[in-house]
């Protein structure tokens, strides 16, 4: 494996003993599903991780070239079943793109308020899961009962808490129902004190500090290098986030929109007096920075929700109408690359003019983001490991599809 | 007790015996009711401190039934061992675990006089007998033939062989300063208002016990230094391949430890069975006074070690429900970047300041002369000690 990474951590050891091959998954409790990494170590030290992926296939793509465009949508919930708004956004808006649909202001409104939410929740889960491979339970807790709120959200306005299957090509599957955006502010005024304990039991954290600053350093060349995208690159210091550099269609959808992309450019955030302050200890690219990210991300999704909600106000109209359950798709392919809270989900499809596509393929952001783990652990100690795999928030669902 | 008892039975072994039996069913009463609380407090304050309310339903209020549930779960479940386990060694691992983190109960004090062996060593036997617990989680580390067990053991012998050093020169400091390593004595000692306490004897013993606390919690791999068991990292570390019964054993010996070292930091620094304020004293129970008020007083005074206890305990637990874990090189820092250096420090600190304290080379060091005499006194007080005296003395006799 050739990569322009510094030599690992060099550890002197004056006694070598054997190397032991160690097994760590998939039955593992930090391995978030079903990943199966195989450890050398010798001693504490990993000398080399293979993760070897595959234990949750599903055969999704295959799926979605034997069923219509709309029926699969139900199927994109569970590639990443922590942001399944945001797969069904992906999917949706490769279709459209595909059948040439353009969509009212009310239908983006609502799907920026969904995609947002989604990303946070999913960056809430990230958080406390990451302080559980740490060892620390409570974050965890205190993430999972915020989540629950914005679940109790998608509930309200799809039927459904984990697989909404409420964006689809076209529109969306309803509209709002009535006191739902009331029910959402609320939910976002007394978020924010949960995101300040966060920083307090975890970000600003004495022992979090020293366990993840300066551990799994991924240069930003690495991470472009391996096709890591999402927080993961932009913890790397790169300024790339597809809501603002994507393609015109998706552009589109965030357009007018006030927001941060937030990337340690230079080592600095942007508007970083608003935040809680970098440790010196942490270095751009380390598993600190990759958490962190996501933690402000929230307060920027917080904010989008907001201005969604105002520009929702403002319009009125049914929010799109959904395309047929056996709609015909044209001759052609589109693919289309959307930010995901993972980073970018790429869908493509390819129809051939019946209602079932000739080719699926979804792009998945964690298999790219795990394809760096083995580079960014070698050298660790064994309990880096879950500190990097958990600093990269992988859904095995979206890697094996 | 075995004087009392030697009256009834002969040859003398068999009071001798009968007397250590009882010692023990106390003792195991004790640590075994404590573990079964601290199960239930650990979810209780968990759920706390989690914005959760723990178990409520269980027994009705408060889940209280919720620990003897879980021990009848434990113990129903199926004996489990690994094929290529040791099969040896991987019996015998818990009981020597909780063998050891159980003896040393034997020399704590619960009372003035309330302990089953008053030895004048003490503070000794309690740190080379809760040292022996290490081998029960190294060698279940090593029989159950897991790799990740095998990750647990390493740990725990890196972690707990280094950690001993500085929690011992810790518990040297106040032994330093009472003159004595006699457990009841150092609570003696620190009797009267709380400013006797030997935390708030000088600048040097206040210090010593964050030093305490910090190797205390490290020893009986509490997070956040319970690397041996991680889950996070290694499944369940040296437990991983434990179930049921010899799982529960290995809890259970957690949280003897756990109490047994905030008792041992009750007795060195918060005065033992003083409470803060000497209403025993004011009210007379002691065993001077007469029989049932050194009984009462007995009574007061384990109530306050327990209570101190307790507090130690429910703080781990606040540690442990707050903190991430360290990494392994980092605990080995702490231990010998701080813990031992401060402890040092603190050792050399303390002993200047006892020295000018007490009058520096012209002061009065009888203490120190007369510690032979001391201990034949106290060899010939144990000699003395017929039923009648016992029972005065406000002992464990009935």
């Amino acid at each position: 494996m050739t990569t322009e990474r510094n030599e690992p951590m060099l550890v002197e050891q004056d006694v070598h003993t054997d190397e032991l091959l160690i097994n760590m998954g998939p039955q593992h409790p930090s391995t978030h599903g079903v990943l199966r990494l195989v450890l050398r170590t010798d001693g504490e030290v990993v000398s080399e991780v293979v993760p070897h992926i595959g234990y949750l296939h599903r055969s999704a793509e295959k799926i979605g070239e034997n069923v219509s465009a709309r029926q699969w949508v139900p199927y994109t919930d569970r590639l990443d079943y922590l942001a399944a708004m945001n797969m069904n956004l992906g999917w949706a808006m490769t279709v459209e793109k595909l059948l040439g649909l353009e969509l009212p202001e009310r239908a983006k409104a609502v799907r920026v308020i969904m995609a947002e939410l989604g990303r946070i929740s999913s960056h809430l889960v990230a958080a406390g899961t990451y302080g559980l491979d740490l060892g620390s339970f409570t974050p965890f807790l205190y993430a999972f009962r915020e989540r629950e709120k914005i679940l109790d959200l998608f509930e309200a306005a799809c039927g459904a808490r984990l697989t909404c299957s409420y964006i689809v090509p076209g529109g969306v599957t309803a509209d709002l129902p009535p006191g739902w955006l009331e029910q959402c502010e609320a939910f976002l005024d007394q978020f924010m004190p949960t995101v300040d304990d966060l920083h307090a039991v975890l970000t600003n954290n004495a022992i979090f500090i020293r366990r993840t600053a300066a551990v799994g350093v991924l240069s930003a060349e690495t991470a472009i290098d391996y096709g890591c995208t999402g927080p993961v690159l932009r913890g790397s210091g790169v300024d790339w986030d597809l809501r603002r550099d994507g393609e015109p269609r998706y552009r589109e959808l965030y357009a007018g929109y006030r927001f941060d992309v937030i990337a340690p450019v230079d080592g600095r955030y942007p508007n970083a007096q608003n935040y809680p302050p970098v440790p010196r200890e942490a270095v751009v690219g380390d598993s600190w920075h990759r958490y962190y990210v996501r933690m402000i991300e929230v307060i920027q999704s917080m904010s989008l929700v907001r201005q969604a909600i105002e520009r929702y106000r403002r319009t009125d109209g049914p929010p799109g109408t959904p395309i047929k359950v056996a709609e015909r798709l044209p001759k052609g392919e589109a693919y289309l690359e959307t930010e995901a809270p993972k980073g970018q989900m790429g869908f493509m499809v390819i129809g051939d003019g019946t209602k079932v596509p000739w080719r699926v393929r979804a792009r998945s952001s964690c298999f790219s983001n795990l394809s760096v783990a083995p580079v960014l652990c070698r050298g660790g100690l064994v309990a880096d490991v879950p500190a990097v795999i958990g600093s990269l928030d992988l859904v095995l669902g979206e890697i094996d599809r | 007790m075995a004087e009392f008892l030697a009256d009834y039975l002969s040859p003398p072994w068999v009071a001798e015996l009968a007397a250590a039996g009882v010692h023990c069913a106390l003792l195991l009463a004790l640590v075994l009711t404590a573990a079964a609380a601290f199960t239930w407090a650990e979810r209780k304050v968990s759920g706390r401190i989690q914005d959760r309310l723990g178990p409520t339903r269980v027994g009705g209020r408060f889940g209280w039934l919720q620990s003897p549930a879980d021990g009848l779960k434990l113990l129903a479940k199926e004996d489990l061992m690994p094929k290529d386990a040791d099969a040896m060694l991987f019996r015998l691992a818990p009981y020597l675990s909780f063998c050891a983190s159980f003896a040393v109960f034997v020399a704590l004090p619960l009372g003035d006089n309330w302990v089953s062996l008053r030895m004048s060593t003490g503070v000794f036997f309690f740190l080379a007998v809760a040292g022996l617990e290490v081998f029960g989680v190294i060698l279940g580390g090593y029989a159950s033939s897991s790799k990740w067990s095998l990750f647990g053991a390493m740990r725990e012998a890196a972690q707990v062989v280094s950690y001993e050093v500085p929690l011992a020169m810790c518990v040297v400091v106040p032994v330093m300063v009472a003159g004595t390593m006699d457990l009841v004595a150092i609570g003696e000692h620190q009797s009267g208002w709380f400013g006797n306490w030997l935390i708030f004897h000088d600048p040097f013993t206040l210090l010593t016990f964050f030093v305490y606390l910090t190797c205390a919690v490290a020893s009986v791999n509490r997070a956040p230094f319970d690397l041996a068991e991680a889950e996070s990292e290694l499944v369940a570390g040296f437990l991983t391949e434990y179930s049921g019964f010899r799982w529960s054993i290995f809890f259970m010996a957690e949280y003897a430890s756990m109490l047994a070292v905030s008792i041992l930091a009750s007795i060195l620094f918060f005065g033992g069975d003083n409470g803060p304020i000497p209403v025993a004293g004011w009210l007379g129970l002691t065993h001077r006074t007469g029989p049932l008020a050194g009984y009462l007083g007995n009574l007061l005074g384990m109530v306050n070690i327990l209570t101190k206890g307790t507090l130690g305990v429910i703080f781990m637990m606040w540690l442990r429900w707050t903190l991430p874990r360290l990494r392994i090189d980092q605990v080995l820092t702490t231990c010998l970047k701080y813990c031992i250096p401060l402890a040092a420090a603190m050792f050399v600190g303390a002993m200047l300041w006892t020295f000018v304290e007490r009058g520096g080379f012209s002061g009065d060091w009888s203490i120190f002369r007369s510690e032979s005499d001391l201990r034949e006194e106290a060899s010939a007080e144990n000699m003395d000690l017929s039923p009648s005296v016992a029972h005065e003395r406000g002992g464990l006799s009935p």
